[in-house]
């Protein structure tokens, strides 16, 4: 398999190779539909409608406080011994992070599975210091090996089956090739057992971090986050400062949400809260606890009450999983670190507008994501938000704004106004094209290549009524 | 989602707007369903000068463009009936985004006043009317596309089924994957016409694989998409607006 580069840019390509590759439709396609129903069967027996209604209120009362509870979140966490860290950018939070790591003279991270340090592109950066970071989620571990990039938030790995990750593991690692999924996992987890205990620093996410308490929660199923966050001296948590909730009874509900919307689990394996590093009296833990807190344009979307939404975001997925594009085109097609429905409401303040233009308009609307979205984010209104910003006039704030502003199409749409705000006009226009209708070409752009050309009917609505009304007047 | 709400009883009179999309490819549809409501003893208004709801720029993101073409709508349902749409896309336009779209302006209080007497078709015919059918057609497999706006905006998965139920010769065939979106989207579909076409050829394979030998759908969207896939694979499945369906049985 050779290594692959994926840029939003691209959308258009990488949509026509995913599409045409009919593994990947295969895998996304019985991935998904297996999620969607693990979800289904999981809230059966639950008022899941009053549990998002909790959900994105606890999300929305953070959000509501979020300076406050951030300084809270601080204080609190320094009281625990976790020294905290903000960084404006990903940049800058690399950088945070290496400097850490050369304090110590790490020369070797283990990871534990985290978004935000693939939004900042942390392993990269850390290799060109000559620090070794090393994925132990096996997921991303696998992706890893395979030298990509997650095709899901969740499930990084999710675009390979059961041979190719053989195939993968086989070729980097020298494992047998075998179909034997416990085969494989177990030789993954010893590969992985001697790095751990070699590791100078574990770097994990966080799901929700607490500000009354200054507590770090960590959702993970295969232990790794734990012994990221255990077993090495260091221990650095890097997060969006969104993550922040306010109090520790706000975390079950959320958990609740979370786990059953990403992999329709009611519980996970491992539920971490990480309170600070180990005391003089503890036997084991890390020595030295981080947290650094990134904020790479959150702060803008932010300063909108409508985009604020994006923020609720908890992560789990669920949006992709039900999303009718993704499950067709997967996840690298985005060309973002996070693909799907999220991905396109929240890379454009990421990457800005011209580089993820062809995001926002990649969407049918058809409400899915919204409609089991646990902190009930209008994802599809916020699409259109976005769609608007990008033919706006460039006065909003979400950067790149106006960049698809084009003359004729703003003509086109005048055009439209025109037309449907001239009710005679619209009568005769219809019945003109009621009597063109031989005459409507029979390519109409990529509409055709998949469906035969609509032809107007010979009589318009308008006309059948008063034909109608004639009829009933003279019966 | 919607929240719950509470049907009035049946109206004397309601307005009707038929929409764009019928208005240029499917007026028989629309006099169907204005037929189906005048055999409920309903007097049936269709304002001349209707023309579209603005949706189509809303949706690009031409949000003046699209609250232009809104108020001009606005003012051609002054009597306090209730407003029947053969579309839950449009429908949802008007009860959803029209007060979204004019709050703030000094069109706010009617933008809403309007959404609220707003009715997709089948909903006001199983909700309201409380329709009874007689079928006088032959016994048919029949599969029933709900658009995504009916099903997730307007919170009407149900209605759409409830009717064709009600057809004594008709066997209502489930499809795989009822609830996926057919891949219409408005411009969704010519802006990345490679991912709608995929996602519209499952829906032909879906309907086609459940047994059906004809489809409905209350949206003329979704039906342009989907019998224009059918006729583009020149399958022998064919569509047509539930409103035409039903009258077209029961007449
Ligand atoms: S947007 Fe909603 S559904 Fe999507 S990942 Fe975030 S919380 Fe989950």
């Amino acid at each position: 398999m050779s290594v692959q580069t994926y840029t939003p840019r691209e959308f258009h390509r990488q949509a026509h190779d995913a599409l045409g590759n009919p593994q990947i439709r295969a895998n996304f396609r019985k991935a998904m539909d297996g999620l969607m129903s693990k979800r289904r069967d999981v809230f059966s027996d639950w008022d899941l409608d009053a549990l998002r209604e909790l959900g994105a209120n606890i999300r929305q009362r953070a959000l509501a406080r979020l300076p406050e509870l951030l300084e809270q979140l601080e204080a609190n966490c320094q009281a625990n011994g976790i020294r905290v860290h903000w960084a404006q950018d990903g940049d800058e939070a690399c950088r945070i992070i290496r400097e850490l790591c050369e304090a110590r003279d790490a020369k070797s991270v283990i990871k534990g599975k985290s978004m935000v340090s693939e939004e900042m592109h942390l392993n990269t950066h850390l290799e060109g210091a000559g620090i070794e970071a090393l994925e132990s989620d096996l997921g991303e571990y696998l992706v890893q090996l395979n030298e990509q990039t997650p095709s899901h938030i969740i499930m990084p790995a999710i675009h390979l089956n059961t041979d190719e990750i053989s195939e993968i593991m086989h070729d980097k690692t020298g494992t047998e090739r075998t179909r034997d999924v416990d085969y494989m996992t177990a030789a993954a987890r010893a590969q992985l057992r001697e790095r751990f205990m070699a590791a100078d620093v574990g770097i994990s996410g966080v799901n929700f971090a607490v500000a009354e308490t200054g507590t770090l929660c960590l959702v993970e199923n295969e232990g790794n986050g734990r012994m990221t966050t255990t077993v090495p001296p260091v221990h650095i948590a890097v997060t969006g400062i969104e993550k922040v909730v306010e109090h520790l009874r706000d975390v079950p509900p959320l958990y609740a949400l979370l786990t059953r919307s990403a992999t329709g689990q009611h519980v996970t394996t491992y539920f971490n809260m990480i309170s600070g590093p180990r005391k003089p009296d503890e036997h084991d833990g890390p020595e030295e606890v981080h947290l650094v807190l990134v904020d790479n344009g959150r702060s803008s979307i932010y300063q909108d009450d409508e985009l604020l939404d994006t923020l609720r975001c908890i992560r789990c997925g669920a949006c992709m999983n039900h999303c009718p594009v993704y499950t067709r085109v997967g996840g690298h097609t985005y060309g973002t670190t996070y693909p799907g429905p999220i991905g396109k409401i929240l890379m454009p303040h990421m990457m800005g507008l011209a580089e993820t233009r062809d995001l926002p308009s990649a969407s049918s609307l058809c409400g899915a994501c919204g409609e089991v979205c646990p902190v009930k984010i209008p994802i599809p209104d916020l699409l259109v938000r976005l769609r608007k910003e990008s033919v706006g006039e460039g006065r909003g704030n979400v950067p790149g704004a106006g960049v698809k502003r084009h003359r004729s199409e703003v003509l086109a749409w005048k055009g439209f106004q025109w037309l449907a705000t001239h009710p005679g006009v619209w009568r005769s226009a219809m019945a003109i094209a009621g009597k063109l209708r031989g005459w409507m070409p029979t390519r109409l752009g990529g509409w055709t290549d998949y469906r035969s050309t609509p032809k107007p009917a010979k009589t318009s609505l308008h006309a059948l009524v008063k034909r109608h009304r004639r009829e009933e007047g003279s019966s | 989602m919607t929240p719950i709400k509470q049907y009035p009883p049946k109206p004397a009179r309601v307005y009707f707007f038929g929409t764009c999309l019928i208005d240029l490819f499917y007026p028989e549809a629309g006099l169907d369903g204005i037929r189906l409501l005048e055999r409920e003893g309903i007097d049936v208004r269709f304002p001349d000068d209707q023309t579209c709801c603005g949706q189509p720029a809303y949706t690009s993101g031409y949000h003046d463009e699209a609250r232009a073409v809104a108020e001009a709508q606005l003012d051609l349902f002054r009597e306090p009936w209730p407003i029947v749409v053969p579309s839950g896309s449009c429908g949802g336009m008007i009860r959803t985004h029209y007060p979204q779209l004019f709050s703030g302006t000094p069109r706010e209080a009617q933008a809403k006043e309007v959404a609220s007497r707003v009715f997709e078709l089948t909903e006001f015919l199983v909700h309201v009317c409380h329709i009874k059918l007689i079928d006088k057609g032959r016994p048919e497999k029949v599969a029933m596309h709900t658009s995504c706006s009916a099903r997730r905006e307007m919170g009407l998965p149900d209605t759409g089924p409830a009717l064709l139920s009600q057809l004594q010769s008709v066997e209502l065939v489930e499809q795989e994957r009822t609830a996926e979106c057919c891949g219409f989207g408005g411009t969704f579909a010519v802006r990345h016409p490679e991912v709608s076409g995929a996602m519209v050829n499952d829906k032909v394979q879906a309907i086609e694989s459940s047994g059906a030998e004809h489809f409905v759908t209350s949206d003329c969207g979704c039906l342009m998409n989907i019998a224009g896939c059918c006729r583009h694979r020149e399958a022998s499945l064919d569509g047509e607006h539930i409103a035409s369906y039903l009258w077209r049985r029961t007449a």
